[in-house]
């Protein structure tokens, strides 16, 4: 892409939105509407790692496929190289997309059972017509599925004849066949048992390293997060709360609701020292998000001013971004 | 000595499939001690939940208990009758399923799934039933239980659903809860809460649990003792702080080092188990781990190591026998 230079971002997200419809009841005239993801923005750098975090419901995947528009998003702007990707459509669209892949959470339903385990790694390279004969294609399957260490002669074997961590590995094999810039990886691990957990974020990293792509890598997870990412971004109820250098935000997590987060996670250690911040109730549901400050309903630090007023996501130093009234550095 | 309120003896639970014999559990023992927590640790097919279905009378065909003894309270349950097993299912022993959004039954309100345990087993009335379900919805720390008494499961967000989850196992005060990975499932903010909670009922009641989990950082929380199973066997078994500060099986000890921690040193390579668990029908002749293993030995390959005494635990592997300096 002639236009770009090394200084444009990879990726620019400017207030990406995401309603879904949701009507009360089968009569009812109005709708209401979901915000899955409501006003996010941000930047992704050439072989840069942005780490997306949140619970179940934040709209972390949907902020995934969004950006891919593998669901269209309501409104806001996706410029990919310089190219305003969310205007794209027909024969550039596929160009574009060509060099945006994803990873998806589960092995077992995310390949198809009926293709082999070569057919499923060509279909990119047959959509995109990348080659014009089949030994072409069929060599370049081969060598992807030596990069990610599955053994060639496998090419003709089915998905149900691999364990978790190999599935995950052809579907690795399929986002990257066709060289891509940008990869979504949705959950890749979560799914997978620990020991082979480790194996796979290695490959992914590695290929990194080896093929210079950028990732989005979408996971619950934080300790997987703070493994493989560069940037953090953690989202709670559709919006960004914070966003921050890794290690500045595991240094610094300035949002209760990301040092919630942090201090939740059981560690494999006895005796921690770790003061544990227990949020009461649930998620409250997106359909009817809390006034004010979203996470004002679970916070421990609330007062009057959060269920009024809207906390803005402003920088608080450093490019460390925070949504919250009392975060440190704000007062 | 404290006393034991489980004792398994050599469980071995096969299935016998069309593909051939599985040994699920093969040659399990341990104990419970009253008012304590064992863990049980493993990746999915190693075993855990099977030993659990095991205690419970739960393993359906075509699996079967081979061997063995299940001691509770000192009485063997292989050898109790079905109706007998109803007896004390859900009153003496009773179990946390790992998906609450598939475990509690959809068309009845959660009111009426507390109760059933009740009217059956203490015999209440139906008003003492309600008033004792909404104690225990209480105790579990739902908000308005009078009001989710009456309510379905797909009311309840996944985290209530594991609460009521707990109150149904803890309402006819059982001696023995058996939790299979109960917060898997969960959002880390509500798995922190879940498991505050059962730490929390037990101090309370002295209910003795066994926690399975494939998760060690809920192990290093919750449990007393740790027992880690590998393809249908136990590997080590040992206190809670022995196996964090010194794991010494290699299978131990590459699991702790192949989770991502928060204070690691983030630029390095994780390490990692390589290869993977061996399937059922192609069973190594040796250590069910030798493949995997960064230490193995000639001897690894030639026979199946016995659990052995050391260092004040149990542990499967021939590094803490003789035959280990003699087969360098």
């Amino acid at each position: 892409m002639s236009e770009a230079n090394d200084k444009t971002p990879l990726l620019e997200v400017k207030n990406l939105r995401k309603l879904f419809p949701a009507r009360s009841s089968f009569f009812a005239k109005e709708k209401s509407w979901i915000k899955a993801v409501d006003d996010v923005s941000f930047t992704l750098n050439p072989r840069e790692t942005l780490g997306v975090v949140g619970e179940s419901g934040c709209g972390k995947s949907t902020m995934g496929r969004s950006v891919l528009r593998l669901i269209e998003p309501t409104s806001g702007q996706i410029l990919y190289k310089g190219r305003d990707f969310g205007k794209a459509s027909g024969q550039e669209l596929r160009k574009m997309r060509a060099d945006m892949q994803i990873i998806f959470q589960d092995p077992y339903a995310s390949l198809n059972p009926r293709m082999t385990v070569g057919e499923v790694i060509a279909e990119p390279l047959n959509i995109q017509k990348r080659y014009k004969t089949a030994e072409e294609t069929r060599a370049q399957v081969l060598k992807t599925m030596e990069v990610v260490g599955l053994n060639p002669k496998y090419y003709n074997r089915y998905p149900h004849e691999f364990s978790g961590g190999q599935r995950q590995r052809i579907g690795i094999a399929r986002a990257i066949v066709l060289g891509p810039s940008l990869v979504v990886c949705d959950e890749p691990v979560s799914a997978l048992d620990v020991s082979i957990q480790s194996q796979v974020l290695n490959l992914l990293r590695e290929l990194q390293n080896s093929m210079g792509m950028a990732y989005i890598f979408i996971s619950h997870n934080l300790s997987v997060i703070k493994h493989i990412s560069d940037r953090v971004m953690v989202m709670y109820l559709g919006h960004v709360v914070e966003m921050a250098d890794k290690k500045e935000l595991f240094a610094n997590p300035s949002h209760p609701y990301t040092q919630a987060l942090l201090s939740a996670i059981p560690m494999p250690e006895r005796h921690s020292k770790r003061k544990k911040i227990i949020l009461q109730g649930d998620l409250p549901s997106p359909a009817n998000p809390p006034s004010g400050c979203i996470f004002h309903t679970r916070c421990f630090m609330a007062k009057d001013i959060c269920s009024t007023q809207k906390p803005e996501l402003r920088d608080i130093g450093n490019g460390h971004m925070c949504a919250c009234h009392f975060c440190d550095g704000c007062k | 000595m404290a006393e034991k309120i489980l004792q398994v003896k050599n469980l071995k639970t096969y299935f016998h499939t069309q593909a051939g014999l599985v040994k699920a559990v093969n040659d399990v023992s341990f104990d419970v001690e009253k008012g304590k927590t064992l863990g049980i640790v493993g990746e999915s097919g190693c075993g855990k939940s099977i030993t659990s279905l095991s205690i419970m009378g739960l393993v359906e065909k075509p699996g079967k208990i081979e061997g063995g003894e299940i001691l509770f309270a000192g009485e063997d349950l292989l050898k109790k009758t079905e109706d007998q097993m109803r007896q004390i299912r859900g009153k003496q022993i009773a179990m946390i399923f790992q998906e609450p959004m598939t475990s509690l039954n959809p068309v009845y309100t959660i009111g009426e799934q507390i109760t059933e345990a009740l009217l059956l087993h203490e015999h209440m009335t139906k008003r003492q039933a309600r008033e004792r379900g909404i104690e225990m919805l209480k105790l579990v720390k739902i908000p308005l239980p009078e009001r989710r008494f009456d309510e379905y499961p797909h009311q309840l967000s996944g985290g209530m659903r594991q609460r009521v989850m707990i109150a149904m196992a803890l309402c006819c005060n059982p001696e023995m809860l058996i939790c299979d990975e109960p917060t898997t499932a969960l959002d880390v903010t509500i798995q922190a809460q879940i498991l505050d909670l059962i730490n929390e009922l037990k101090n309370e009641t002295g209910t003795s649990v066994m926690m399975i989990t494939h998760d060690l950082g809920v192990i290093a929380e919750v449990a007393d003792d740790v027992m880690v199973m590998y393809a249908g066997k136990v590997v080590e078994h040992a206190t809670c702080d022995q196996i964090f500060e010194k794991p010494m099986h290699p299978y131990t000890d590459g699991l702790m080092k192949c989770i991502p921690k928060l204070d690691d040193d983030d630029t390095k390579e994780l390490s990692v188990i390589k290869g993977m668990v061996p399937s059922f029908d192609d069973m190594p002749k040796g250590c069910a781990f030798c493949p995997r293993c960064p230490q193995a030995r000639e001897i690894c390959k030639q026979k199946m190591p016995e659990l052995v005494e050391a260092e004040g635990r149990k542990v499967r592997c021939f590094k803490y026998t003789k035959e280990w300096e003699e087969n360098v």
